[in-house]
């Protein structure tokens, strides 16, 4: 196989040698980037919330209030990177026939932890959140990041893609949450902000916001990537 | 770290989270190497997860005692001090006899003021609202039923709406004073003793708090009742 264009030298032509090396190609492996690239993708061209559409349940059921998008966020972000760096380090002994069991342990492990993490540091935020912290395992952001990148780069690539998805999921989140709750409460973390003479949008903070307030964003950050993509034409002629 | 390690064979290719080339074929894993990975996988998952919920659970189990603690101070207006009483085989007791888990018995709190006198009694109940159950601890007169205050440790009601019942404090400041079983009214004035005004647009709310106060008064009320006269003699 593709020993052959190894040098002779190659951990993985001494016999017994553990680990063996890493495979000179990895059929789907992203292309070579920057770390800052690695970061960056998540944040913003591959946003999940905004463009990858992907943790939508989290996306519309906890984001009534701010302090819990960015509880929700931060949470995701930890399991992101934990489950990203450990797929990273154990791909080389992960078969590819148990790749999926053993990914989705790694997620639920590092989401258990979040879990009791966060009810021991923060209970409020730990019972408002509910049901959704356990949820996390089955975000679809986590096992596909796993799968897409995490498996098939090092470590510290891993750990860079997890912190990029992770800040651009808490920032979406925390947008949405901001909006929601500015509207709909009139505060911002629990601080009275609009006063009392507003009257607060009570259904900002109900399911319809959700989706209400998603739409908005979907359509400004459309609107902000057509601007740019225009002004690249220009610039082109 | 890993038991293929020391046994494998060597021209065994473990990492294969890469698909060969096409035109090789897949190499065959033997199912033993795939149940280890998964049981050592499962184990260190198992072992890690365990550590840290032991070592959280002190720091978990004082915020709930703090919290009820607080709940217990707020619906019997700051007694000096309370006793908890445990309900066992149908009696209310301080000292329940062993053999019972005593977290798992349910209980009531025995309020005194500075000087002795007794406040009030606090207990939990829990029945469902209009989404889930609500969590009220309720403060009252063991001897009539008069309410002394309650407090929502627990609801997960309409967001703007349901969840007044624990924010709209001139819906709570109704029952003080008032005496189960209480009826909920939608007339401005309610003058009647039993008379609870409901909150707009939480209706249902509303009357599954006043519901859960009546059932509870209805239940602890005759326990406590036998437990001070048992006290007493």
């Amino acid at each position: 196989m593709t020993t052959t264009l190894a040098p002779a030298t190659a951990p993985d032509l001494i016999p017994g040698a553990w680990p063996p090396a890493a495979p000179e190609f990895v059929p789907g492996a992203p292309p070579p980037a920057t770390l800052w690239a690695d970061t960056w993708r998540g944040i913003a061209k591959e946003n999940p919330v905004l463009v990858q559409m992907l943790g939508m349940c989290p996306t519309m059921a906890v984001t009534n209030v701010l302090a819990n998008g960015i509880a929700m966020g931060v949470a995701t972000m930890f399991v992101l990177v934990g489950s990203g760096l450990f797929v990273s380090l154990l791909r080389k002994y992960i078969a590819h026939e148990v790749r999926i069991t053993s990914y989705i342990l790694i997620i639920a492990t590092f989401v258990t932890l979040a879990d009791l993490l966060l009810a021991a540091s923060f209970p409020e935020i730990s019972k408002a959140l509910g049901p959704f912290i356990p949820l996390i395992v089955a975000n679809c952001l986590l096992l596909g990041r796993a799968e897409a990148f995490a498996a098939k780069v090092g470590p510290v690539r891993a750990v860079a893609d997890g912190m990029g998805m992770g800040i651009g999921f808490t920032l979406s989140l925390a947008a949405m949450s901001a909006i929601r709750e500015l509207l709909g409460r009139g505060s911002l973390l629990g601080f009275d902000i609009l006063g009392p003479r507003w009257e607060p949008w009570v259904f900002m903070v109900l399911p319809a916001g959700g989706f209400f307030t998603l739409g908005l964003l979907l359509i400004t950050a459309a609107w902000i990537d057509e601007l740019r993509r225009k002004r690249r034409l220009v610039v082109a002629k | 770290m890993s038991p293929h390690a020391h046994h494998g064979p060597p021209s065994a290719p473990n990492a294969v989270a890469v698909t060969p080339p096409a035109t090789a074929k897949a190499p065959e894993v033997s199912s033993w190497k795939l149940l280890a990975t998964l049981a050592i996988g499962g184990a260190a998952a198992g072992l890690l997860v365990v550590a840290v919920y032991k070592a959280t659970l002190p720091t978990v189990e004082k915020y709930a005692a703090a919290k009820e603690a607080g709940a217990v101070r707020e619906v019997l207006k700051a007694p000096a001090r309370w006793d908890t009483l445990y309900l066992q085989k149908g009696v209310l007791t301080r000292s329940p006899t062993a053999g019972d888990d005593r977290k798992g018995l349910p209980k009531a709190y025995l309020g005194f003021d500075a000087a002795g006198n007794r406040l009030g009694a606090a207990v939990t109940a829990q029945e469902p609202g209009f989404q889930e159950e609500v969590l009220l601890m309720i403060g009252f007169e063991p001897s009539n039923g008069t309410l002394i205050g309650f407090k929502v440790l627990d609801e997960k009601e309409t967001p703007g709406l349901g969840d007044k019942i624990e924010r709209d404090t001139s819906f709570g400041s109704q029952f003080v004073g008032r005496v189960a079983p209480l009826k909920g009214v939608r007339a401005r004035n309610a003058t009647d003793q039993s008379q609870v005004q409901t909150i707009t647009g939480a209706t249902i709310s509303s009357r599954a708090v006043i519901r859960i106060i009546n059932h509870a008064v209805e239940r602890w009320q005759p326990l406590l009742v036998a437990y001070e006269r048992g006290a007493v003699q």
